[in-house]
């Protein structure tokens, strides 16, 4: 009788049972693939470039793991963990892909626990105060729509570590986004307060926005060269997105993104980054010479 | 959803999300199985938070969902004439999920 | 707790619980839908639902350090432990409500501090190195305990344990292995881990309950055999399996009585602080407020929240039915 080996099947079928205990992201993506930088491509822009995804997901991750031990119910504790996990995993390939890239032989956590705020080439979204469960979710959406629109169009990068990386990662953006348009339908066509909630969270995150879509010269350079993907291209589509999502969710649709004016991709932030990182930093800090 | 068949609960029952029974084919060629039960407002989220908690999100595991109160059962070797525990709770855990001997050596 | 049985018809009691004495002597798993004594069921809801409770309450000494773990790998490890936790609650309340509760109900009664959990979530975690220390000596206790509740005699019960076995090997792995990076780093680290062990040693022995001629319950739990070992037993077998690892490691156990007895074939170890397990387990240890504040803030400010799922679905079956 098949009951007999659910477990044993469970693990056999994912590489163990230690993996399928860690969740996801431990699968390596890289194997395989060939890690030398393209001929023809720049490696300080494509290390620039990897920062500026690497580093999205690094905060992002960040904010969300506040909500373990804090969430509106246990099983979504385990959701956004996993999100969490999802986006630490593509964090760290990405920046030890930069450390490749630029030469410098610099892993993950160089780059990670030794680089200042103005270092940091993420969009200022991700680094923007959690807020009530519905901004959270908001923010969720709409970096996770953009993401998924980026990635999916990375997976062709002539770089073939990005596009290792975007392949995986796609599968789990996808899911990322498809929790949080439940949450978002939930919200807005649930109680009067959730709706209320979610209007004011809107209100609080669209602002920000403009800055998903608005193109660095990096980006504009490795998109020119087919390794990375100008976020000005996908603002029509997840406009569409967005507008689906909050509108079936009996919201208004919302107003056009604001003016794309790049930010946080060339180290401006808001005051909100600089904590996040002595947070993250503080133990890898305190001990230079440490081992962990 | 809430009974009191311990006799502590407080208050009146507030609107609880209802109880789903979760089963699990861990790969092709195997049958679904039950593995344990989750709350969730509705199926969808049901589905959502049975592969977060019964399989740490592995997508290519195919998973069943179904309201608790839902289920009919019919189990002649457990004996219950009279005292049901969970009388509201039709049938919870079927005993064809039997305990593998396996149990990993720490 | 003695044994009670429900109000049965004449007669029928005692034909039942022949019955249930017939399964539990021949080692059979008990169902939730079977006849059981009230004792039984009353003493499995504490037992399952603490147990659920400490898996929850747990999550938050390591749950500290998600947010400054000193290297991404070692985040990510934490994470995913921490959200095992959360998800070995889950299976914990879906035992226990095959026993005719409610998790909703077992939520309040940890939030208003009406029922216990696993004492030593009511230290603090003071340093990375405690995320070490826990891994290795918390889980590596709580897995002592939990393996023979693998056989408990109440299916769902054992069956829960059997997957949260199965899945917490890692949890202590990790932790030995973050111990042994440390030790082999800078002098500061190994003065970290030292002073880790030192705090968490006799928590961890405390962890197994008072000892066997305190402990009035064991005795019927194990007849009903949803206890498999005393409380003792687990306690030696612990620190047997305990002492060669510190000597790997090359830490000191703070325990001047630790000493090897080779007539009896087990170490001999001094007695913990039994005045002070009182003290935590009845409320007064250094975290319990703030661990049961957490919990319950996290519940009152998700409130609107999981209101919204229900009436979104309501809404949404109110109108499939109407299509």
């Amino acid at each position: 009788m098949s009951g007999d080996h659910i477990y044993s099947a469970l693990s056999e079928e994912h590489g163990g049972d230690a993996r399928w205990a860690f969740g996801t992201g431990f699968t390596d993506a890289l194997a395989g693939v060939d890690t030398t930088v393209p001929e023809g491509v720049d490696g300080d822009d494509l290390a620039l470039y990897c920062q500026m995804l690497g580093d999205d997901a690094l905060v992002q991750a960040q904010r969300l793991t506040d909500w373990v031990t804090d969430a509106p119910e246990l099983e979504e504790e385990v959701a956004l963990a996993n999100i969490a996990l999802d986006l630490i995993g593509q964090a760290r390939l990405l920046l030890a892909r930069a450390g490749q890239a630029d030469g410098s032989g610099r892993d993950e956590d160089a780059f990670a626990y030794w680089r200042g705020p103005e270092e940091f080439r993420n969009v200022q979204l991700a680094e923007a105060p959690r807020g009530d469960f519905a901004r959270a979710i908001l923010t969720l959406l709409v970096l996770s729509s953009a993401r998924l629109a980026v990635f999916s169009r990375l997976s062709s990068s002539k770089d073939p570590v990005l596009a290792a990386v975007a392949a995986k990662a796609v599968n789990e953006l996808a899911y990322h986004r498809e929790y949080a348009v439940s949450w978002a339908l939930r919200l807005g066509d649930g109680t009067p307060y959730s709706r209320e909630r979610m209007v004011a969270a809107v209100a609080d995150v669209w602002p920000m926005t403009g800055e998903l879509f608005a193109t660095h010269p990096v980006e504009a350079r490795m998109a020119a060269q087919g390794v990375g993907v100008d976020p000005a291209e996908v603002s029509q589509e997840v406009h569409r997105v967005l507008t689906e999502v909050l509108t079936t969710a009996t919201l208004d649709a919302p107003a056009p993104f604001p003016e794309p004016v790049v930010a946080g991709r060339q180290g401006t932030h808001t005051a909100e980054l600089a904590p996040l990182l002595t947070e993250l930093q503080k133990v890898a800090r305190e001990h230079p010479e440490a081992t962990w | 959803m809430s009974n009191d068949t311990n006799g502590t609960t407080s208050g009146a029952a507030r609107p609880e999300w209802p109880l789903y029974e979760v089963f699990v084919r861990g790969k092709r060629g195997l049958n679904h199985v039950h593995v344990g039960s989750l709350h969730a407002a509705d199926d969808h989220m049901a589905l959502h938070n049975a592969r977060n908690l019964y399989t740490r999100r592995n997508e290519g595991v195919s998973i069943w969902v179904v309201r608790a109160e839902h289920i009919a059962a019919s189990s002649p070797d457990e004996k219950d004439p009279y005292f049901a525990p969970s009388g509201d709770k039709v049938y919870r855990h079927p005993t064809f999920y039997p305990i593998p001997e396996d149990v990993p050596h720490i | 707790m003695t044994t009670h049985t429900a109000p049965a018809p004449p007669g029928a009691t005692t034909e039942l619980q022949a019955e249930f004495d017939a399964r539990i002597a021949a080692d059979q798993r008990i169902e939730p839908r079977d006849w059981m004594p009230e004792g039984y069921r009353k003493t499995l809801v504490r037992q399952v639902s603490q147990h659920a409770h400490s898996e929850i309450i747990g999550m938050q000494p390591e749950g500290d350090w998600i947010a400054s773990a000193p290297s991404l790998r070692r985040k990510a490890i934490l994470l995913a432990k921490v959200q095992d936790e959360a998800g070995h609650g889950l299976y914990l309340y879906a035992a226990a409500e095959t026993l005719g509760v409610d998790r909703a109900d077992l939520t309040r009664r940890l939030i208003e501090g009406r029922q216990k959990y696993s004492s030593i979530f009511n230290y603090p975690s003071l340093t990375f190195a405690d995320v070490g220390v826990i891994g290795w000596l918390v889980d590596g206790a709580a897995i002592c305990n939990q393996v023979p509740l693998c056989r408990s005699s109440f299916g769902p019960y054992a069956r829960a344990m059997v997957r949260i076995c199965k899945e917490e090997s890692f949890h202590q792995r990790q932790g030995y292995e973050l111990l042994m990076r440390m030790m082999e780093g800078t002098e500061e680290q190994r003065r970290m881990v030292q002073d880790a062990v030192d705090r968490w040693w006799w928590p961890s022995l405390m962890m197994f309950g008072p000892p066997d001629a305190e402990s009035p319950n064991t005795k019927q739990s194990m007849a009903w055999r949803i206890k498999r070992d005393t409380n003792d037993d687990l306690r030696q077998k612990f620190v047997d399996m305990t002492v060669p690892q510190a000597e790997r490691l090359g830490v000191t156990l703070p325990d001047p009585e630790l000493t090897w007895n080779d007539e009896r074939g087990h170490y001999d170890f001094g007695e913990p602080d039994w005045d002070e397990f009182k003290r935590v387990i009845s409320g007064s240890g250094p975290k319990n407020a703030e661990r049961i504040q957490r919990r319950r803030a996290a519940h009152e400010k998700g409130e609107w929240v999981r209101e919204a799922a229900t009436a979104y679905a309501d809404k949404h079956s109110a109108r499939k039915a109407a299509a």
